[in-house]
């Protein structure tokens, strides 16, 4: 029942995922036909429009949402890759903390970041 | 009980070539794996990367590192490995909840398979998926300014 109760969140990350990171792709990706949160004009990712979105509190908590939701839908769905192969118990738990370690891990960097650049974003906008 | 129509097997014996052990939605979901894989691997970097902004740093504006064109090739695969993996998945959650199935008939010529809902929204999906993949190169290929 535990592993339905993974595989459930690891759809319902997916839906969540193909609504934020479409977002992220009409914004960064497709920005020269949408021209969507880019003030500044120009490119997408440029500095200065970076700092601008860095500095909306929408884009901080949504990135930080995203980061967790796709660290969990990428390493679950690479965890069930490799459990196909019907390792032992003991593999299996490895796996299951290095993929814990390695999400909070990059979950913990990348939350970081994104606090830190909306706070130097609105020291910039405030002078 | 009423009369069930029967029609005749007009593809005879070629149409058993029509089947194969394996059918194109199970290729889709290796390739829903690869792109999978493949996205994962670049979002881990990309993690890692986009947090140097922290520091100040900014790699990927012009003139910086990833301003070469071979980055943008590979960032174009990854929007492709996106466009794919986006709606295929949605496929195979319509599939997994059973929204995509159809429901069941007697087994009488010409037969009704899950396939006569999975094929088209497989093939619906494809196209959607080959329309955002036609804009997402429109914009790499610089055409969109």
């Amino acid at each position: 029942m535990r592993e339905t109760k993974y595989w459930t969140w690891h759809m319902a990350a997916g839906v969540v995922i193909l609504f934020l990171l479409g977002l992220h792709m009409l914004i960064m990706h497709v920005g020269g036909i949408t021209h969507l949160f880019v003030p500044y004009g120009g490119e997408a990712v440029s500095k200065s429009n970076s700092l601008f979105r860095d500095g909306k509190l929408f884009f901080t908590v949504t990135y930080i949402l995203f980061l967790g939701v796709a660290l969990y839908h990428g390493l679950y769905g690479l965890r069930t890759i490799l459990f196909e192969l019907t390792l032992k118990p003991a593999a299996e738990k490895a796996i299951t903390f290095v993929f814990l370690v390695v999400g909070l891990g990059l979950f913990g960097l990348g939350t970081w970041a994104a606090v830190v650049t909306h706070a130097i974003a609105i020291a910039g906008a405030r002078g | 009980m009423t009369e069930i129509q029967r029609h005749d097997n007009r593809l005879g014996i070629w149409g058993w070539l029509g089947g194969g052990r394996w059918g194109i939605e199970r290729y889709a979901y290796i390739l829903h794996r690869l792109t999978g894989l493949g996205t994962l691997c670049y979002f881990l970097m990309h993690i890692v990367v986009t947090s140097l902004r922290a520091w100040g740093i900014y790699p990927w504006v012009e003139g910086g590192f990833f301003h070469r064109p071979i980055f943008k090739f590979a960032e174009f695969l990854v929007f492709a490995a996106f466009a794919y993996h986006a709606f295929n998945g949605i496929r195979l959650v319509l599939v997994e909840l059973g929204f995509a199935v159809g429901k069941p008939i007697e087994p009488v010529y010409p037969y009704k398979t899950s396939l006569n809902v999975q094929r088209p929204l497989l093939i619906s999906m494809m196209i959607l998926a080959a329309i955002l993949l036609a804009a997402g190169g429109y914009e790499f290929l610089g055409l969109a300014k």
